[in-house]
């Protein structure tokens, strides 16, 4: 039961992965990466990695595919251009492709790859709570690092896009707005009535 | 948690670097416009502040922290020293430059604390982890680095090509270790030597695994024919950001290549040495050829960064601790000759405009008697005449490969410095024997002028006493 779950989801994905760098439509191509996330969200629920499964469910289906389908739909990307070389590039991809896919195969085939499966710790608590702990305790430092890498992330892009417009922007001040005073804004006009 | 009190003290460069880096993060948004200079300076200051505390507290044996993803021994005090001090000078230059060309951003330098971060992490790396994270925090640097220069096409071209090669490196890179790890079932290194040497060397999933090791460094050394990135990032970044790309990062990927193949993957060495027998003698040969039809000096540069490289992984592939100590001299040495070139190339460029042909060498001898003397020892250096500090480097490396048993490619090896030392001789007879073009002579603040002038002068100091840098060298490998 275990096995025909893991190769339909398994199926799915390669397909749906496939199908992500060959469809015409750039938002079909960005659901069909939603489909191969929630794919192989369901494979590592098989392994018995919730948080991990749901996780990635929460964070790459839920916030990043969401905006970056916004970006696709707002930036109304022109594909005519970026295909031009597709066509020209194929044969040399393919070969290149064709030749890791066969020593790959060799490899695998010469039998060296015996791997047992781990061992499925019988411990007591969640996945979750063990995956905690490991974090802040054996890959502390890697935690920290990581985070770096995250904030060097964030100046990088802020850097990147952020520019400055100080003379063409034209923003209201709130203080002055606030202070504005009924004199400044409505002036009454003493008019003699209509005869 | 008491553990943790004990190993906390041992990463305290690396600590405070972070910590320095976020305040100045901070401060940067606080410096009023007129005072640009503010941000570099204090930039320095830390970097001077973490290599006192990586001085202080070098040790004198190997010391294993955060459950063995940490590692602290002599070797990574010695680089992170070399690092430190070749950043701080980068940013002097890069202060002066950015000053005369009107571009100014904070970003620049905060960007480069956290790459030296980086490439402090990749070099007391300890762990399949810790070397991929120090990694992709040096590169994810380097990548805004190059295309911090928003307004100009080369730098967004050079940033594109540099991102999207390194990513592609690091897929690869990640995917040997994946295979590394389903065969052993560790990350910590020294665990997964042994588990490797209980499989045996000739495991054909770990040779496998080690394949996709073996190109992803290359890539970040930038050895042939995984060196296509080198060329276009050195010519289309400005001058500023090439000179500190092409210095400290070449160690710290020498420290990469030591980690990873030596501490890590040494019972494989036989399969491994031939593979870097491959790619040692096709960096030297393509970047000593192609370097010589170069009309950019930053492109010239560029290869004969691959020729050196390629020369410099003799050293690791010799497979002893004089070599690995030959290799990280030719490391440091050649991150200060890239340095100090790459300063003559700044020096001679102008507001708006790069001077970085081979043509503006010109007469130089005319124009500045005394830069051009500086730039004759750096190019001496670089092709390897005695007694200059590149020729050391150069024998410390043949010597160990030819008592290695590979006296064909001690041969290979300076056949193609022979071929290096035209282009390198082409330049000092541009600036001594052709007529100048333009008589502007090269403009820089004193003080760059000075660093510049200590810069050369100290590869010429090295050459003469090679001793003291090569004994600090064997003692920090020391095995």
């Amino acid at each position: 039961m275990t096995a025909i779950t893991f190769y339909f989801f398994a199926a799915v994905l390669v397909i749906s992965a496939l199908l992500v760098i060959t469809v015409r439509n750039p938002v079909h191509a960005a659901l069909f990466l939603v489909l191969a996330f929630f794919s192989s969200a369901a494979v590592w629920l098989l392994l018995q990695a919730e948080f991990l499964a749901i996780a990635l469910v929460l964070v790459y289906v839920g916030a990043v595919m969401v905006l970056f389908l916004f970006v696709i739909m707002m930036l109304d990307v022109n594909l005519a251009p970026l295909r031009e070389g597709f066509a020209r590039y194929l044969p040399l991809g393919l070969t290149v492709a064709a030749l890791l896919v066969v020593t790959m195969a060799i490899v695998i085939r010469s039998g060296g790859i015996n791997a047992t499966a781990p061992a499925q710790d019988t411990v007591a608590g969640s996945n979750t709570q063990l995956l905690g702990q490991a974090l802040f305790t054996d890959f502390l430092y890697p935690f920290e690092v990581a985070g770096a890498v995250l904030l060097v992330a964030i100046i990088a892009a802020i850097a990147l896009t952020l520019r400055r417009r100080s003379r063409q922007l034209r923003t209201p001040a709130p203080g002055l707005q606030v202070a504005v005073r009924r004199e400044d804004r409505v002036r009454i006009v003493k008019m003699d009535a209509e005869k | 948690m008491n553990a943790l009190l004990i190993e906390l003290p041992l990463a305290w460069p690396e600590l405070a670097l972070l910590l320095l880096g976020s305040v100045l993060l901070v401060v940067d948004t606080m410096v009023p416009g007129e005072s640009r200079r503010a941000t570099c300076l204090l930039a320095q200051v830390a970097l001077v502040i973490v290599t006192v505390l990586v001085v202080a507290g070098a040790p004198a044996e190997t010391n294993l922290a955060f459950s063995g993803h940490f590692v602290s021994d002599p070797m990574a005090a010695a680089l992170k020293v070399a690092i430190l001090l070749v950043s701080v000078m980068a940013f002097s230059y890069a202060a002066d430059y950015f000053d005369e060309h009107g571009f100014f951003r904070g970003e620049f330098y905060i960007l480069g604390l956290f790459a030296v971060l980086g490439m402090m992490v990749l070099i007391s790396a300890h762990s399949l982890l810790t070397v991929y994270l120090g990694l992709e925090l040096l590169s994810l640097s380097l990548y805004s680095m190059v295309a911090l220069h928003r307004d100009s096409p080369s730098a967004s071209e050079a940033a594109m090509k540099y991102f999207v090669l390194g990513a592609l490196a690091s897929g690869m890179l990640l995917y040997g270790m994946s295979m590394l790890y389903g065969m052993t079932g560790t990350l910590e290194l020294s665990a997964l030597s042994r588990a490797v040497a209980d499989l045996g060397g000739n495991n054909i999933v770990l040779v496998f695994g080690l394949v996709f090791i073996v190109v992803g460094t290359a890539f970040k050394l930038g050895l042939v024919p995984f060196h296509m990135w080198v060329p276009d990032v050195y010519e289309g970044s400005p001058t500023a950001v090439t000179l500190f790309v092409s210095s400290a990062p070449k160690i710290a990927a020498f420290a990469m290549a030591m980690r990873l193949l030596v501490d890590g993957l040494w019972p494989m060495f036989p399969a491994w040495e031939g593979m870097l027998i491959v790619l040692s003698v096709l960096s030297m040969a393509a970047g000593n050829v192609i370097a010589i039809s170069q009309s950019n000096i930053k492109r010239m540069l560029a290869y004969s960064t691959i020729a050196h490289v390629g020369f410099l992984v003799l050293g690791i592939l010799s497979g002893t601790a004089t070599g690995y100590a030959g290799a990280m001299f030719y490391a440091i040495v050649y991150a200060f000759m890239s340095l100090g070139s790459f300063g003559m190339v700044m020096l001679l460029s102008r507001r708006q405009w790069e001077h970085d042909r081979l043509d503006d060498f010109q007469g130089l001898a005319r124009r500045s008697p005394w830069f051009a003397l500086m730039m004759l020892i750096l190019m001496f250096s670089m092709a390897g005449v005695p007694p200059f500090a590149g020729f050391w480097a150069k024998w410390f490396v043949i010597k160990e490969v030819i008592a290695a048993g590979h006296a064909w490619l001690a041969a290979v090896a300076v056949v193609f410095s022979v071929v290096g030392a035209y282009y390198y001789l082409r330049i000092i007879k541009l600036m001594y024997f052709d007529e100048p073009v333009a008589m502007a002579a090269p403009r820089a603040a004193p003080g760059v002028r000075i660093l510049l002038s200590a810069n050369a002068l100290a590869l010429f100091v090295v050459g003469v006493l090679p001793g003291a840098l090569m004994a600090l060298c064997i003692r920090a490998v020391g095995m």
